[in-house]
């Protein structure tokens, strides 16, 4: 029997995930999805693809809407992350969050973490988007169950909410 | 009590806060304490005999959990229709990725290593790949014929008709395999112990398709096999029956390890080994009249099961029952079949062999219009059923559908008349060339003839001391709004608030059979139940001091309290009975095939880019007649992502076969609609009702799958007058056509098979 | 997720020439990672055959677009979304702009870089082809030194560049005198967004006294590698833009190209559509429709 090659170290990654410092012991190499979903229990990012196509791994990473599912945690080390559960603190959150209840914007909620973080991402940059600027910005996250016209519908909505309070 | 009306208004999605802040718990996200990661070794040849299965020594294999197929303590199956698809092959495999053995380990890397490190050696058998072969039956796979099943439907005397016809139209159409390709991957938890037998949690659309499942292949009873259904992530039909397969896998590991088993697939997997819609073939010859009316026709149908029988019987009947769309057919000869080959099973996906013979009908429609010389618009008016008249099965139409309306409506919402024209004229001079498009179509919902009546759904109702209404039923929310509108129609009821009444978790132990969540029947069949087991519980309580006109939720309440007091529960159950004028004859195919009918027409606007053979849809309209609408936000999201998964169906989806296995398993290369590929889809309803529904409410779910494809394809050749009859229609499909033909003689042949 | 990170090391020694002295000391033992669009989707398949990585993606001198009055020089590590929004070139290098917002989402542009894109060296990439028009320079970098290379010369075969073991791209540098051509770029995918391109166009063109003065063509997944379309170029400079010339296109760019049948699309459609976007771009040069 070979004898398997010595596995390399983990070693501690700092950084801070929803506004709370956290030291992780993990390989350089583990994806950033999962030392999300199975290190810190940060379960509302999901993995639908696991190639950075899909989009429901979407994280916030210095402001930057990221696939985690293609972040080595390593290059995480000092960042400011946020995941859906970061979210109900950012003020845009209770617009969206409504406007996908009423617009139904979310039918079996996996592409929804996401989809709301890709929401974020744009609405913070374009306040005011048209749709051809939301169905660019959400071209990344897949969703299968409502062929996206009420999600398009819910954004637009919580951006004219957002403008008008 | 009080006149409500929360049936038929928007309300939120009963599961929904929990989805959009990211609470909402999927298989995946949950964990059990020493619980076990397990994986499935698989065939990688499509046909052959295992001569031998090999352990390589780099795998400290006493670590982990082994299953083979002799572990298996009931029997080696995953029961189902014919019961012939084995749980794990054990002699012969019959599709490439055919599950063979089963390991777990509590490290998931070590597991996927140690997958990695059996071999296995097959003496190989010739296999079949198209339904040609198969069909051919030079060699025999499944059975004595390759045929899993088959039907005849007959109505008047159709080999009269030849000689009467002024014309004879023929056509040959295909549709090609396509992957539901739901965000969540399948995934299951088994746990097992001596007292309470086996549980499993899992994404899933029947619970007690599952339970019936594993208890034979555990050799469990009832009571020591309990499925609980967790937040699924998408179906489509896609979690109808695989999962019964993967629970099956982690059940054997969890009863063999003693330890609770995770089995979730990743993308690669799930696509590559799971099931897909069924490809199929239909040929028509159709006997017209000088102005086109149909005086009868043939219609052959045969659709591509792949390995073992699992639903296809059931499919194909969907299918033969709408081969001959919303008109009339004086006479008519449906001959249909499902024929086996050497991939991996074919199984349900939104229409459940609908779409496939309904694309053939409608651009059949197109060409008979064609060789008539009238318009699209003129031949479908000229031979819509109308209510009185019967349709193929001999079903008489009672409900006052007017199809001439409801094209009306559509021609006038996508501007069809003023479009056609100027698009006529703007072609002559562009690149792009545009085409509008129509289908019309039908979708029964329920279980086809007496197959609800097989189905004996029972739904419960329950309240507590408190008046907290409970639902009960096995019915499951995939996101296409169970929960909600089953909430709607108990609240409605018993006149209580939507907030006051909970639906359960579907589980096995806690709620009773209302049937699989398919067919487009929850709201329809279900919701009459749910509705009726609601009635009974107002009932059960009025005798029991609850005000018997009005009251209050705090009178509700109270009446709760003092029941319950007295009685220990307060719970109330319907079961279905059948409508007395649903009649169906299973030997000849004949009667009345469904208990509704949802009806449709669809109009696509499209453009073909000749520079780079693209075809885009620009605009949409979606018009259906569907009985009651419950809720008007979920009903349209339906319709939006029916149509979405249609144009994908149409367009982009295309199933890479090689050898019998999906060769573009991965997300990059299995192409689906992106949030800018798809146009404004604008949704219309009417609404007839139905006496048989809840509210007068019809299946919705499967409808929207049936038009946008062929609206599509019928769209193109207005563009570009080039006849296709074979999706998915790829850009290179278009150009090949165009390359060899000038458009006014090319006719696609189509990519095909499995090899 | 089928590769296990315990076998992988991935070290971010910090500065480039940590980083350099790292490679130079085991020359093609580390592979780096800079947004890891493309490297982390082959470790997930299990499918990517490096043990060690380096982290590039936080050295400042990667990140920085650097303008000068006659070029601007964008560091490797500059994602796509910084090229979107950078104000030069959106102006000046509208075609680089526009690639940029091809590239697989919005996520993906925020991570994926230039110098990423050039040294995975797929023919498909978006962007190479609007560098081989831009007459894009690299300057490679090693603790041996710089050195520059034409773009053109970077590429010798499939997925085969002249980067040396302990090389790094450190910058791409384009020379700021396109503002006057028009500009065309258009890419065949199976879709809207997030598609790997069938064939792509980058195309700079000029006319004088109503005949091209300069066309400059290339075109991605037609070839082992990005092209430019030399012959054709020469064969259009200098005259006048009618159908006839149109039509002589639609042939002589096929010529010039080698496209495979592979998983996402055949030869001819390749061929054809390439000919077809060139022809596209010079009746917009005709009527001078394009997005200068």
């Amino acid at each position: 029997m070979n004898p398997s090659p010595p596995a390399m170290a983990k070693s501690e990654i700092l950084f801070t995930v929803n506004g709370d410092e956290k030291t992780v012991l993990a390989h350089p190499m583990e994806r950033l999805l999962d030392v999300l979903r199975n290190g810190l229990k940060l379960t509302g990012t999901k993995e639908g693809c696991g190639e950075g196509e899909c989009g429901s791994c979407s994280v916030l990473l210095d402001g930057m809407l990221v696939n985690s599912c293609l972040v080595p945690v390593a290059q995480a080390s000092g960042a400011n992350i946020v995941t859906i559960e970061g979210m109900s603190a950012h003020a845009l959150m209770a617009p969206l969050q409504e406007a996908f209840l009423e617009c139904g914007g979310a039918q079996c909620g996996i592409c929804t973490p996401g989809m709301i973080l890709a929401a974020v991402h744009l609405l913070d940059k374009n306040p005011q988007p048209a749709i051809a600027d939301i169905r660019e910005g959400l071209a990344g996250n897949l969703c299968r169950c409502t062929g996206y016209m009420q999600i398009f519908e819910a954004v637009a909505k919580a951006a004219r909410r957002r403008v008008a309070a | 009590m009080a006149v409500h009306h929360i049936v038929g208004a928007s309300v939120p999605r009963k599961e929904g806060w929990d989805k959009v802040t990211g609470a909402a718990r999927y298989v995946d996200d949950v964990t059990l304490p020493d619980i076990l990661y397990g994986a499935t070794v698989r065939s990688n040849v499509p046909r052959g005999k295992i001569k031998s299965i090999s352990f390589a020594p780099t795998v400290n294999w006493n670590e982990f959990i082994l299953v083979t197929a002799k572990d298996i303590p009931g029997k080696n199956c995953i029961a189902l229709i014919l019961d012939d698809q084995p749980c794990l092959a054990s002699e012969t495999v019959n599709h490439s990725e055919e599950p063979i053995l089963l390991l777990a380990h509590a490290d998931p890397h070590k597991l996927r290593k140690a997958v990695e490190a059996v071999s296995i050696e097959y003496e190989p058998l010739p296999p079949v790949y198209t339904m040609e072969e198969s069909e051919q039956q030079s060699t025999i796979i499944w059975g004595t014929d390759n045929t899993f099943k088959s039907y005849l439907v007959e109505k008047g005397d159709v080999d009269a008709v030849w000689k009467e016809a002024a014309h004879i139209v023929e056509g040959e159409y295909f549709t090609g395999a396509q992957e539901q390709l739901y965000i969540e991957n399948n995934g299951v938890i088994a746990a097992y112990d001596t007292e309470n037998g086996v549980t499993v949690w899992g994404s899933l659309q029947c619970p007690y398709y599952v339970h019936k499942a594993l208890m034979a292949l555990c050799g469990l009873p009832e009571n020591k096999v309990r499925v609980v259904q967790m937040e699924t992530g998408g179906a489509f039909g896609g979690k109808e029956e695989y999962p019964s397969m993967i629970a099956a896998h982690a059940a054997l590991l969890a009863m063999k390890s003693g330890k609770p088993v995770k089995i979730i697939y990743d993308r690669m997997e799930d696509m590559v080994a799971t099931t897909k819609r069924h490809p199929s073939r239909t040929r028509h010859r159709t006997a017209v009249t000088k102005d086109g009316r149909i005086l009868g026709g043939e219609i052959e149908f045969t659709i591509d099961g792949g390995a073992y029988a699992t639903l296809s019987s059931v499919v194909l009947s969907r299918g033969t029952i709408h081969a001959g769309g919303p008109y009339y057919w004086p006479s008519v000869r449906i001959r249909t079949k499902a024929v086996a080959t050497n991939a991996p099973p074919h199984g349900a996906f939104r229409g459940f062999g609908a779409p496939q013979s309904l694309f053939a009908m409608e651009r059949q429609m197109d060409r008979i219009a064609q060789v008539v010389g009238v318009s699209p618009v003129e031949i479908r008016r000229r031979n819509f059923l109308r209510p009185g008249q019967t349709t193929t099965t001999q079903q008489v139409i009672r409900e006052q559908i007017d199809l001439h309306h409801l094209l009306d409506r559509a021609l006038k919402l996508s501007d069809y008349a003023a479009k056609k024209k100027r698009f006529t004229q703007e072609n002559k001079s562009s690149a792009r060339k545009k085409g509008i498009g129509i289908a019309a179509f039908l979708h029964g919902a329920g279980f086809t003839g007496s197959g609800e009546r097989y189905l004996n759904s029972l739904v419960g109702v329950e309240a507590d001391a408190k008046g907290h209404v409970r639902v009960l039923v096995s019915s499951a929310e995939f996101g296409q709004g169970t929960n909600t509108v089953l909430c709607q129609i108990a609240a409605e009821a018993l006149g209580l608030p939507y907030e006051g009444v909970a639906i359960a978790q579907p589980d096995t132990t806690v709620v009773p059979n209302s049937g699989p969540t398919v067919a487009s029947r929850t709201a329809m069949i279900v919701g009459k139940l749910v509705q009726s087991a609601a009635k009974g519980i107002w009932q059960t309580l009025t005798k029991s001091g609850l005000p018997a006109g009005d009251y209050t939720p705090e009178e509700f309440r109270a009446a709760c309290g003092k029941y319950i007091a007295v009685h220990g529960m307060l719970k109330s159950y319907s079961r279905y009975e059948a409508p007395g004028d649903v009649f169906w004859d299973d030997e000849k195919y004949r009667g009345e095939a469904y208990a509704a009918f949802a009806w449709a027409v669809y109009v696509a606007e499209v453009t073909v880019d000749l520079t780079a053979y693209t075809v885009t849809v620009d605009d949409f309209v979606a018009m259906q007649e569907v009985g009651k609408v419950l809720n008007p936000v979920l009903a349209a999201g339906q319709i939006t992502g029916g149509v979405a998964q249609g144009i994908g169906f149409a367009l982009y989806e295309k199933v890479v076969w090689q050898n019998g296995r999906m060769l573009n398993n991965q997300m990059t290369n299995y192409i689906m609609p992106t949030s800018v590929d798809l146009p404004p889809i604008r949704v219309f309803f009417e609404e007839l009702g139905n006496v048989h529904g809840a509210h007068g409410a019809k299946g919705i779910g499967e409808l929207p799958m049936d038009g946008p494809a062929p609206a599509i394809l019928n769209a193109v050749e207005d563009a570009i007058g080039v006849r296709f009859c074979s999706i998915p229609l790829l850009p290179e499909d278009l150009f090949e056509a165009l390359r060899v033909h000038s458009p006014e003689q090319a006719v696609s042949s189509p990519v095909r098979g499995t090899a | 997720m089928r590769a296990d990170p315990a076998e992988y090391r991935l070290v971010s020694p910090g500065s480039l020439y940590a980083v350099l002295s790292l490679m130079a000391g085991e020359p093609a033992q580390w592979l780096p990672i800079a947004g890891g669009t493309d490297v982390m989707v082959l470790y997930s398949a299990g499918k990517l055959p490096n043990r060690k990585l380096v982290n590039i993606w936080n050295i400042p001198e990667l990140r920085q677009i650097q303008v000068f009055p006659d070029s601007i020089r964008i560091g490797a590590a500059c994602t796509y979304t910084a090229l979107r929004s950078h104000e030069i070139i959106s102006r000046e290098f509208p075609l680089l702009a526009t690639v940029a917002s091809w590239t697989g989402g919005i996520a993906n542009q925020n991570r994926g870089t230039l110098g990423g894109n050039i040294a995975n060296a797929s023919p498909a990439a978006d962007s190479l082809p609007s560098l081989l028009v831009y007459d894009a320079e690299l300057t490679l970098i090693s603790v041996r030194g710089e050195r520059r290379v034409d773009y053109r010369n970077f590429h010798t075969g499939y997925k085969q560049t002249v980067l040396a073991a302990d090389e790094l791209i450190r910058d791409i540098s384009l020379p700021r005198r396109f503002s006057g051509y028009l500009s065309h770029a258009r890419k065949a995918g199976a879709r809207n967004a997030q598609a790997i391109s069938k064939v792509c166009l980058a195309a700079l063109g000029q006319l004088a006294n109503g005949a091209i003065r300069e066309v400059r063509l290339a075109l991605g997944s037609v070839a082992p590698v990005p092209l430019r379309l030399a012959k054709t170029e020469r064969l259009l400079a200098g005259k006048h833009i009618e159908p006839s010339l149109v039509e002589t296109v639609k042939k002589s760019v096929p010529q010039e190209i080698s496209p495979i049948d592979d998983i996402r699309s055949t030869a001819r459609y390749r061929a054809a559509v390439a000919g077809n976007l060139v022809a596209e771009f010079l009746e917009m040069l005709a009527s001078e429709r394009t997005n200068a």
